[in-house]
């Protein structure tokens, strides 16, 4: 199915956020998570369920002012 | 020692750490500026790249207390989620709470602001408000329970100094319970001094620092600067007037 991670288009098959998180290569980094503009919690990422045009936000730390 | 949220920070001086020519020099510029807090955000992290673990892993070095903001956020449904994502990556419950309203000048959303901030706050945050020095606006922040307020000097990264001392000057008299931290828009170490002549707790210094030709000197500048603004606000300046009043007695003086 098509969905957008960080603004790109991508194409998976996976139905967990968590699931998604480590075909991305993400499951050791230091990363957060929203989904259609929502936070997501690390406990919540197992359950989140993903769908056809879901947008997903994976951030980490970064420099600031 | 200023006190945020009932933590009190040696440092009357916060450290940006954006925009350094690397990151050997933002480590050498907090160490020489004793910058006891430091300013860090949250970006899109591309799968298997290491920019934020690495930054992370540098943050956690440099032994000071890491405040999260919300930069770049121009809605409040944004600022709130990325003050929740920050708050799990960074296990805090500070945020640096931006909501911008003008693409130009940078400066605050006034009313998003106070709606982010009531939600946060509710939500047990403990926020750190970017806002103007507009005392309706402040008003509402501490009665919100804000604890801490953070107007701006002038616009984020202009280097202009302060734009309005006197709206300054009003929010230290309106507020002298609240910690006071001037945020954004000095771009020398004896603006940051005005700042604490004028009996503000803080300064947070980005820009100028990471830009000069030698940041970690200028770190060190600002540092120097920043105590010698509280040591004299604390030592009661003289007030200013506007005749002149000799220094050397007149008595005694040789009749010539």
């Amino acid at each position: 199915m098509k969905i957008t991670v960080n603004g790109k288009p991508t194409e998976t098959q996976q139905t967990k956020l968590a699931d998604l998180l480590i075909e991305l290569g993400h499951e050791s980094m230091h990363v957060a998570t929203a989904v259609n503009e929502s936070f997501i919690p690390v406990s919540a990422r197992i359950t989140q369920t993903l769908q056809v045009g879901d947008r997903v936000e994976i951030v980490a730390p970064r420099q600031g002012g | 020692m200023p006190s945020f949220y009932g933590v009190d920070v040696p440092s009357k001086l916060m450290l940006g750490t954006s925009q350094y020519p690397s990151p050997a020099i933002l480590a050498e510029s907090f160490r020489r500026s004793g910058a006891g807090i430091a300013t860090v955000s949250v970006r899109r992290e591309a799968g298997g790249k290491r920019a934020g673990q690495d930054f992370w892993n540098l943050i956690q070095q440099l032994n000071v207390i890491v405040l999260p903001n919300t930069a770049g956020c121009y809605s409040v449904r944004e600022a709130i989620t990325t003050a929740q994502m920050a708050r799990e990556l960074f296990n805090t419950d500070w945020i640096k709470l931006e909501v911008i309203g003008h693409s130009d000048t940078l400066q605050p959303n006034p009313f998003g602001l106070v709606e982010a901030a009531k939600i946060l706050t509710e939500d047990g945050f403990k926020v750190f408000p970017y806002c103007t020095e507009d005392l309706v606006l402040c008003e509402k922040l501490a009665a919100i329970g804000c604890q801490i307020l953070m107007p701006w000097g002038a616009p984020i990264g202009s280097g202009l100094g302060l734009i309005n001392p006197y709206g300054l000057r009003s929010l230290r008299a309106h507020f002298p319970e609240i910690t006071l931290v001037v945020d954004a828009g000095l771009g020398l170490p004896s603006q940051a001094a005005q700042v604490m002549e004028m009996g503000y707790n803080a300064v947070l210094i980005n820009t100028a620092v990471a830009t000069a030709g030698d940041p970690a000197a200028m770190a060190e500048s600002f540092a120097k600067s920043v105590a010698a603004g509280a040591l004299a606000y604390a030592a009661d300046p003289m007030l200013p007037r506007n005749m002149a009043a000799p220094s050397t007695p007149t008595i005694g003086k040789a009749w010539l």
